[in-house]
């Protein structure tokens, strides 16, 4: 029997999508800014002559490099609760991917940091700027500039990757998926549309950031 | 009532960790054939294959593994296609990687100098002569550490396949959790067996990436 593609049934749950693109835009966007300011303060410790910190993100780093977000997701909704954390799905889904996006942003941002030239750094010290001046002044703006479009890329994937937390009951889009296709059963017609949902959101929020940054850092 | 001790807790572990294995294995293997051809087609001179491959990997990279493994098991048993947890995660997964390798590998073809191309073209090699003869064996020597280094993506998206029921490290994981009620205990384990497997991995993609840029460098 050939089976007839049939997307009238996905329409009348179009505010189910809604809803669950809108849920998965936000934990991306939070999960940006927190995530990028973990990396940051990740960047300076790995960076710095400290060798504790150095040695404490460098082990944060490589631990949540090499598991499955999924596993982190479990870890933070699942275990932390036995710890006395209780957490709600959200919270839950948001602390792994701010944890995630952090480890990965520390790397990133560490290659544009090791990519200054000393002779900046030799200046800045020059002038009588401590280190931790020569870092928010003088290191960091450049440092992002080089690294912007890998860190874009880097956020698009965590907002792909976060399709994992509709298994902790997070209303995001695939939840919205999942829902709309038990109820229609027309599950090929809801994932595609579903797909082709995050393809448009992957586009857009790399549009978006490209875009600031070629206004905020002022060229190409 | 028969009650889990850490033991049994890990040695379950461990029996699911060979389907982690087994899975990656055909998924980074699959990939690598199908990303060949990906890579084949994508550096071709006629344009249609070439736009046709970049939509292709646009596709695998813009969208969540997680809808991938959706499409590949709900969506062909809708289509009336009786597919295993097993065939569409090793389905979905090869897609995924070959996307991925073939792009990482068409940086590394297109890393070497364009007289390699024109010399032996002028020597009236074909354009499958020249790949197999000149260009890839030394696009393999870049590819290496960046290959090394994409199956630690690879071993991670296996995780996944646990969504559709596929049961490896990460569904036996929470099978346990629900029989022991210790979800620190079994997560914290489990990502420990998922360190144990990508860190290595890792390391050694690092280790030839420095050798490689020693050897380069003079």
């Amino acid at each position: 029997m050939a089976y007839k593609l049939d997307f009238a049934d996905v329409w009348p749950y179009s505010e189910q999508l809604v809803h669950g693109a809108a849920c998965t835009l936000e934990l991306t966007a939070v999960a940006t800014v927190l995530g990028v300011a973990v990396g940051t303060a990740g960047a300076a410790a790995r960076s710095s002559r400290n060798t504790f910190w150095r040695a404490l993100f460098g082990a944060y780093v490589e631990l949540v490099r090499n598991t499955p977000f999924l596993v982190q997701l479990f870890f933070v909704f699942f275990g932390l609760p036995s710890l006395g954390v209780k957490l709600s799905e959200g919270q839950a889904a948001l602390i792994a991917m701010v944890v995630n996006l952090g480890a990965y942003s520390t790397e990133i941002i560490r290659a544009g940091v090791e990519a200054i030239p000393k002779g900046q750094l030799e200046a800045a010290a020059s002038l009588a700027m401590n280190r931790v001046q020569i870092f928010l002044r003088v290191v960091l703006k450049p440092a992002f500039e080089k690294i912007w479009p890998a860190l874009v890329s880097q956020i698009v994937i965590v907002m792909l990757g976060s399709a994992v937390v509709s298994q902790i009951a997070v209303q995001d889009l695939t939840y919205a998926g999942s829902y709309i296709q038990s109820r229609n059963f027309r599950a090929f017609e809801v994932y595609l549309v579903i797909t082709g949902l995050y393809l448009v959101m992957a586009v857009f929020v790399r549009q978006l950031l490209l875009g600031f940054g070629r206004w905020y850092f002022g060229r190409a | 009532m028969t009650s889990f001790s850490y033991w049994d807790i890990l040695r379950n572990l461990l029996d699911a960790g060979v389907w982690t294995v087994a899975l990656s294995l055909i998924a980074f293997f699959g990939g690598g054939i199908v990303g060949l051809v990906v890579l084949f087609l994508r550096t071709s001179k006629r344009p249609v294959l070439r736009l046709a491959m970049q939509g292709y990997i646009n596709l695998f990279q813009g969208t969540p593994l997680l809808m991938q493994l959706f499409l590949a098991f709900f969506g062909l048993a809708t289509l009336g296609i009786e597919v295993s947890p097993w065939f569409a995660a090793s389905l979905a997964l090869t897609l995924y990687t070959s996307a991925y390798l073939g792009e990482i590998w068409r940086g590394c073809v297109e890393a070497i100098p364009k007289g390699q191309w024109e010399s032996s073209a002028s020597l009236a090699m074909s354009y499958f002569e020249q790949m197999r003869h000149v260009i890839l064996p030394q696009a393999v020597r870049i590819a290496i550490p960046s290959t090394v280094g994409f199956s630690v993506q690879v071993v991670k998206g296996t995780a996944l396949a646990s969504i559709i029921g596929f049961v490896e490290l990460s569904k036996t994981s929470t099978m346990i959790t629900n029989a022991t009620f210790a979800p620190f205990t079994v997560y914290g384990t489990v990502a420990v067996l998922y360190f144990a497997l990508c860190y290595p991995l890792s390391w050694y993609a690092r280790r030839l990436e420095v050798r490689f840029n020693v050897a380069g460098s003079h």
